[in-house]
C-alpha cells in the first residue's frame, strides 16, 4: 500500500488525464493558477509531465499531475505502479466537441490498470468544453459517454468501478464546481466538517452555507441542503470581490501581524431580501453564507456562531494561522 | 441635455465592444460575438439622470468612411460635442489609420471647432506590460502631432477591456460632459470631511464611471477607484444573473471600512474610512443624512 512506503505523510495526488487538446492544462491553470479563461488559448501543448504542489492551506493540499496527452497512460513509460499506487484520484478530461471513442477506449484501458495497482482510487470524468452546448445537447452527451463507458467496463469485467461525470467549462464556475467534488473527496476531515455546518446552518437560520478555499475558490464542504449552482457562482463571485477590494485598501503597514486579523468581512445585500456575508477563516479559508436580511438584524448571533465555528475548525485542523 | 458623441476608428478597433461593456452591462469575453457595425448605430445612453448621449458608433469599414468624409459630412460632423477616436495598437496599417485620423480632425475643425477630442489607444493587453508604457507614449506623440498641425487639443488614453484602464478613459471623457462638477467636488470634500472619511466616491448608478472623488488621505493605487468601478459592475452582473440586484455592500478588515451603497436615485457612493473608532452605524447615517442634499445637488447640475 501507498503508506507503507517510507515518503512520511503523503499528500495526496491527483492525476489529471486524457487526450491532446482536451485542456488539462487550461483547467489546472485556470482552478489554481487564477489565469483568465481567454489567456488559455496561448498555451504550449504539455510535452512532459507537469507536477505542481497545492499547498493552499493545511486543508487543501494535494499535487497535481498533468500528463501530456500523447503519452500512453497505461504504458510502461509512465511506471504505472508510481504514478498509480500514491495516488487518490484521476481525473480524466474529454473534449466534448471531438470524437469521443479513441478517448474512451483510452479511458476505459487507463482504468483497468489503474484499479488493478490501486482499488482505492476514484475516477472523475470531466465532460469538458460544453460551453457550447445547449442544456439538453450536455445531458444528451454525458448520457451517451456514461452509457459507452459502461459498456466498454462491462466488457473488461470492471462493471463494479465507480465513475463520476462532470459538465464543465472554463467560462463559466463548473469547472471549479467538479473540482470542489474531487478535492472534497481527498479531505479526510469532510463528515465532520459537513456536520459543522449544518449545526451552523441550523441555529443561524443560514440558508446556504460554503466553506471556500480563498485561492482557487473550489469549496472544501458546505452543509447538506442542494447546492444551487447560481448561489455558489454568486458566492465565489462574492470572494473575488471581497479580495480585489482588500487588496486596494486593506494591505499596508499593520494590516500583517501575523495573527489573521488581516481577515476581510463583508456583507452584501441584494434588493430581493437576500444577504451574502463572508467571513474569513483563516488566510485561505472563508465562510460564505447566504441568509435572509431580516437575520442578519441578530448579527450578533451570527458572530458568535461563527466564532464557535472557527474554534471548532481549529480544533479539527489546528489552523497554522490561529492566534494563540 | 443631449450631448452628441461620435466614436470612429478603424473597423475591428473595438468601438462597439468598448459601448457595449460601459453602457450595455456586457462582460469583456462576451464581445466577441458582437458583428461588425454597419454604417452608423445610434443610441442614446441616460446619464445621472437628465444628461443625455447620443452616441453615434460609426462603422469604420473603408467604404463607410470615405462616405463620412464626404457626402455625409455635415451630417456627421456638425453639433458633435466629444469626438472618440479609437486605435488599434496591433494594427498593421498605421499610416491608413493615421491618414483618416487626419481627414477626420480636419472635419472636425470645420465643423464641430470647440468639441471636446479624446484618442483610445486600444488593445494595449496585446502589448507586453513592460513595453507597454514607452508604445503608448510613442503613438501619442504621433497623434498630437497631427493634432497640432491641425490647432487642434486631444487627450489621449491607452485602453484595454480587460482592466479598468477602459473605466479611467471613459470616467475623464464624461467628466468633460458634466456641467458644474466643481460644486459637487466642494460637497463631496465636506461629506468626506463631516464623514472622517479617507475617501468618498461617486460612481454613476448605470456605468458605475466614476464622477466625482474627494481624497483626504494619500494612496499609491491612483487607479483604485477606476478598479473598484469595473470590480462592482462585474459583480453586479453576477447578482442579476439570479434575479436580484445589488444594492449595499461593507466589507471590513483590520486596516479599513468600505461602505459601497446606492446613494442618490443616479448615483452610488463609496465611503472609505481607516479609523478604527469610527462606528460603521455612524458612517452610514452620515450617508443617510447627506443623501437629500446631494439629490437635489446633482439635480441642478443639468443646467
Amino acid at each position: 500500500m501507498a503508506s507503507a512506503r517510507h515518503d512520511g505523510p503523503s499528500t495526496p495526488r491527483v492525476l489529471l488525464m486524457g487526450a491532446r487538446r482536451a485542456g488539462k492544462s487550461s483547467i489546472q491553470k485556470v482552478v489554481f493558477h487564477k489565469m483568465s479563461p481567454h489567456e488559455t488559448l496561448f498555451l504550449e501543448p504539455t510535452n512532459k509531465l507537469v507536477k505542481n504542489d497545492i499547498a493552499n492551506s493545511s486543508f487543501v493540499q494535494f499535487e497535481v499531475w498533468d500528463f501530456p496527452g500523447h503519452v500512453d497512460t497505461t504504458s510502461a513509460a509512465v511506471k504505472p505502479e508510481l504514478t498509480f499506487g500514491g495516488c487518490s484520484a484521476l481525473v480524466w478530461v474529454i473534449d466534448a466537441q471531438d470524437d469521443h471513442a479513441e478517448a474512451l477506449a483510452r479511458l476505459q484501458a487507463t482504468i483497468g490498470t489503474a484499479y488493478r495497482i490501486n482499488p482505492s482510487i476514484v475516477f472523475e470524468v470531466l465532460v469538458h468544453k460544453v460551453d457550447s452546448f445547449s442544456e439538453d445537447q450536455r445531458i444528451e452527451c454525458q448520457r451517451e459517454l456514461q452509457a459507452h463507458l459502461s459498456e466498454e467496463l462491462t466488457a473488461a469485467r470492471l462493471q463494479h468501478v465507480k465513475v463520476n461525470f462532470h459538465l464543465t467549462s472554463i467560462y463559466d464556475h463548473s469547472v471549479f464546481e467538479a473540482f470542489s467534488k474531487v478535492v472534497q473527496q481527498l479531505i479526510p476531515q469532510l463528515p465532520t466538517l459537513e456536520s459543522l455546518l449544518d449545526i451552523l446552518v441550523a441555529s443561524c437560520r443560514i440558508e446556504k452555507a460554503f466553506l471556500f478555499d480563498v485561492v482557487s475558490k473550489i469549496y472544501i464542504a458546505t452543509d447538506s441542503s442542494l447546492v444551487d449552482m447560481q448561489s455558489y457562482e454568486l458566492c465565489a463571485d462574492m470572494i473575488d470581490v471581497v479580495i480585489d477590494v482588500s487588496c486596494i485598501y486593506g494591505l499596508g503597514e499593520g494590516a500583517d501581524d501575523g495573527t489573521g486579523s488581516t481577515a476581510s468581512n463583508c456583507v452584501i445585500t441584494l434588493n430581493n431580501g437576500t444577504a451574502l456575508f463572508l467571513r474569513e477563516m483563516n488566510r485561505s479559508l472563508a465562510l460564505v453564507c447566504i441568509l435572509k436580511e431580516s437575520v442578519m438584524q441578530q448579527q450578533g448571533l451570527l458572530e458568535y456562531n461563527c466564532a464557535s465555528f472557527r474554534k471548532a475548525l481549529g480544533e479539527l485542523f489546528r489552523l497554522p494561522n490561529q492566534p494563540k | 441635455m443631449l450631448q452628441k458623441v461620435l466614436l470612429m476608428g478603424k473597423s475591428g478597433a473595438g468601438k462597439t465592444s468598448m459601448r457595449s461593456i460601459i453602457f450595455a452591462n456586457y462582460l469583456a469575453r462576451d464581445t466577441m460575438r458582437l458583428g461588425a457595425t454597419i454604417d452608423v448605430e445610434h443610441s442614446h445612453v441616460r446619464f445621472l439622470g437628465n444628461l443625455v448621449l447620443n452616441l453615434w458608433d460609426c462603422g469604420g469599414q473603408e467604404a463607410f468612411m470615405e462616405n463620412y468624409f464626404e457626402s455625409q459630412r455635415d451630417h456627421i460632423f456638425r453639433n458633435v460635442q466629444v469626438l472618440i477616436y479609437v486605435f488599434d495598437i496591433e494594427s498593421r496599417e498605421l499610416t491608413k489609420d493615421i491618414e483618416y485620423y487626419g481627414s477626420c480632425l480636419a472635419a472636425m475643425r470645420q465643423n464641430s471647432k470647440s468639441a471636446k477630442i479624446f484618442c483610445l489607444v486600444h488593445k494595449m493587453d496585446l502589448v507586453p506590460d513592460e513595453q507597454r508604457e514607452q508604445v503608448f507614449r510613442q503613438r501619442e506623440r504621433e497623434l498630437q502631432a497631427v493634432a497640432s498641425r491641425l490647432e487642434l487639443e486631444i487627450s489621449c488614453f491607452k485602453t484595454s477591456i480587460w482592466d479598468e484602464t477602459l473605466y479611467r478613459a471613459w470616467s475623464q471623457m464624461v467628466h468633460a460632459l458634466i456641467p458644474n462638477r466643481d460644486s459637487l467636488q466642494t460637497h463631496l470634500d465636506k461629506l468626506c470631511a463631516v464623514c472622517q472619511a479617507d475617501e468618498v466616491v461617486l460612481f454613476e448608478r448605470a456605468t458605475f464611471l466614476v464622477i466625482c472623488d474627494a481624497v483626504r488621505a494619500a494612496h499609491e493605487d491612483v487607479h483604485r477607484h477606476e478598479k473598484i468601478s469595473n470590480i462592482i459592475k462585474q459583480f453586479k452582473l453576477s447578482c442579476s444573473k439570479t434575479q436580484a440586484q445589488f444594492a449595499t455592500m461593507q466589507v471590513r478588515n483590520a486596516r479599513y471600512s468600505a461602505f459601497i451603497e446606492g446613494f442618490t436615485s443616479t448615483t452610488y457612493a463609496m465611503v472609505i474610512v481607516s479609523d478604527a473608532s469610527i462606528q460603521p452605524a455612524t458612517t452610514l447615517i452620515n450617508i443617510e443624512a447627506s443623501r437629500a442634499h446631494f439629490e437635489s445637488l446633482i439635480a441642478q447640475l443639468k443646467l
